[in-house]
């Protein structure tokens, strides 16, 4: 898992749906693996392969068209909801994503994605619509993200959008919750007595 | 304050400027799925569990309903019950694994052992712990990675969520359950709607329900966005908790009591939205589509989508496709394949007596399946006792053992591609009872009513034919 996300410009993945769930994204039949590893093959699987067969892409799904290709997925509104699996976020990025613009996420997806260093982007209604119709009709249009000054940039419009301070900090330099909370143990432990 | 306020504030170890707050975990339940990625996480760092008794285990999302004392036959899914087993007796934690008689479905087993208790902070690697917001307790599901971080330090880092108060005042009518509340709230609000926030429930509607029916009312918090839901607790409540076999005894009893009763929104509280709904007018629900938001009365029509913004269309329409459902039609009289009755939704004690009650003398519909999976070996073990096995055996319905079963399309339990399911559990996602499957959401009478007939029916119907039945004898 690559840690770090600074800025980045690629091209991008639109999948116009909205309400996304995290069985779509991943289904529970491909959550008994007991590693990190490995999920991306099955990501979007059911919507990617007729009767769930590899050797029978489904027309039309936009994982399967050639000329869509890049590092972002471009979703509709209320992307990631349903089950808390984590299995979902790290399907996204083993597949090569490294983040998801969407009008919002469910808010559990949306800790499991920043826990991986997948960055969710929420945009206006407005300006996701604008990006979705961008890319649908030139794949080669580019996606400019910037985490420092939290700014996406698409065929020359721009957008602020927001992350809260302590996160941003760490996606920038690589920190995780965990290694925050252990550097808390005496705190953790005076709160207990009380 | 409100409820959700007084319990948040005092589980704060401290708060980053800017940032989320350290919030303390009172109680974690872990379960096979989600949780082997963290304790190799632990492994990694060379970390240990900080707090072992404070975690509790199961075994429910991925194992077999039936013949549960021979090896789980698909190698994946045994392999992954026993690295659970294996990892729980290296870090000394409590598990109820297959074979122990307090096994279940882990959002039903807390509550039954008296371990979810009101003011507590519980979390789970799952997002269906929004139930035990029913105690008054501040529950929500979260990611592996969480899961790593409440078994290394017992705390997490969040955001505080905005609240919103729904309301529901008056009377249910006849055949009308804690289910349909809940469905009839997300339908008018979408899968979507409570995103962001924290929900307390309110009013003389939710006060006078079961625990169990709370509980059924806060699990499904999360389908509608919100990370959890909440009810304060009240004589209800402490009854349903005295005397299980973790619930306080004596002194601390009369203690914890005392500051249960303190945990209720204080009068004129605001909350960030709030939502007022007559229970009267909900009537028994079903939904039509593919998100807990796509839900209509039994009686009504299926819609056309007009409805939703022009954007929005093409994703409804995709869904009326794939459940191969018409507009404009009625969704009464819809045939079905299989009735699936438990989940942590409904699969409670009063779930079954409730099913058992109305099919007793009554069979199945030949076209149709039905299975009943009781949420723990203790709702099985008193279903027993109680002779409800006899009646669902007469009735044609299987009665399997414990486990999440058909909820998710994980374990053997699956509905075939194309096939309807009328169901008590809480998704009808695409494929979530198994691939092509078909799901429709509804009450455990609503199911039951339908496994009778074979098609969607209006349950208040058959009481009307029961009860002329009994003038006319």
């Amino acid at each position: 898992m690559s840690k770090k996300i600074k800025s980045f410009s690629t091209t991008a993945v639109p999948l116009d749906a909205e309400n996304v769930d995290t069985d779509q994204i991943i289904p529970a039949r491909f959550l008994k693996a007991t590693s990190r590893e490995g999920f991306g093959k099955n990501l979007f699987r059911d919507w990617r392969f007729q009767d769930g067969d590899e050797a029978k892409p489904k027309p039309g799904f936009v994982l399967n068209e050639p000329a869509f290709q890049g590092k972002v997925l471009v979703a509709g509104k209320n992307f990631g909801c349903g089950s808390s699996r984590e299995h979902a976020a790290w399907a996204l990025k083993d597949y090569g994503f490294d983040a998801v613009v969407s009008s919002f996420f469910a808010d559990i997806f949306k800790n499991n994605a920043l826990n991986n260093f997948l960055l969710p982007v929420q945009v206006s209604d407005g300006f996701l619509q604008k990006t979705m119709s961008a890319v649908q009709e030139n794949p080669a249009t580019k996606i400019a993200i910037d985490l420092e000054n939290q700014t996406i940039t698409v065929a020359g419009a721009s957008e602020h959008f927001d992350i809260n301070a302590y996160k941003k900090t760490c996606l920038l330099n690589g920190y995780d919750d965990l290694d925050y909370l252990l550097s808390i143990r005496e705190d953790i432990e005076k709160f207990e007595k009380g | 304050m409100t409820l959700f306020d007084k319990i948040w504030e005092k589980h704060i170890v401290r708060e980053i400027p800017e940032g989320p707050a350290v919030l303390y975990i009172d109680r974690h339940f872990i379960h096979e799925v989600t949780s082997p990625q963290a304790f190799s996480g632990l492994e990694k760092r060379g970390l240990p569990v900080f707090r072992p008794s404070q975690t509790i285990a199961t075994a429910d999302h991925n194992v077999p309903t039936l013949n549960q004392h021979l090896p789980i036959k698909e190698e994946m899914s045994r392999l992954q019950v026993a690295q659970l087993v294996e990892n729980c007796q290296k870090y000394g934690i409590d598990l109820y694994g297959l074979g122990h008689r307090f096994q279940g479905i882990v959002h039903v087993i807390g509550p039954e052992l008296g371990i979810t208790q009101p003011g507590q902070t519980i979390v789970c690697g799952d997002s269906h712990t929004s139930t035990h917001g029913a105690f008054g307790a501040i529950a929500f599901g979260i990611g592996t990675s969480e899961v790593e971080m409440v078994l290394a330090t017992q705390c997490l880092l969040q955001s505080k969520p905005k609240q919103m108060r729904i309301h529901v005042d008056g009377e249910l009518g006849r055949g009308v359950s804690a289910k349909d509340i809940i469905l009839h709230i997300i339908a008018q609000i979408s899968a979507a709607g409570a995103t962001g926030y924290f929900v307390e429930y309110t009013g003389s509607a939710i006060r006078s329900l079961s625990m169990e029916a709370r509980m059924t009312i806060c699990n499904m918090s999360i389908e509608m966005g919100a990370r959890g839901g909440l009810i304060a607790p009240d004589e209800t409540t402490f009854e349903y908790i005295k005397g299980k076999p973790f619930a306080p005894q004596g002194a601390d009893w009369d203690k914890k009591l005392a500051d249960w009763k303190l945990l209720f929104s204080d009068p004129y509280t605001d909350f960030d939205h709030e939502l007022y709904i007559n229970a009267a007018d909900i009537e028994p629900m079903i939904t039509y589509g593919t998100n807990p938001g796509m839900g209509i009365p039994v009686v009504g029509k299926i819609p056309n989508g007009q409805h939703l913004p022009e954007n929005e269309r093409a994703s409804f329409q995709k869904a009326l496709e794939y459940m191969g459902l018409q507009a404009g039609t009625n969704i009464q009289g819809q045939q079905i394949d299989y009735v699936f009755i438990g989940s942590c939704t409904n699969a409670r004690i009063e779930d079954l007596r409730e099913v058992a009650a109305f099919v007793r003398g009554k069979h199945k519909s030949p076209n149709v399946e039905v299975w009943i999976v009781p949420g723990s070996k203790q709702v099985e073990a008193q279903a027993i006792a109680e002779g409800l096995d006899k009646v669902f055996e007469s009735a044609g319905f299987q009665l399997r053992q414990p486990g999440c079963s058909a909820c998710l399309g994980m374990n053997e339990d699956k509905i075939p591609a194309g096939k309807y399911c009328v169901s008590t559990s809480n998704r009808n996602f695409e494929g979530r009872q198994g691939m092509g499957a078909r799901t429709l959401l509804a009450s455990p009478l609503t199911a039951a009513a339908a496994a009778v007939t074979g098609v969607v029916t209006d349950v208040r119907e058959m009481f009307l034919s029961v009860d002329e039945g009994y003038e006319k004898s």
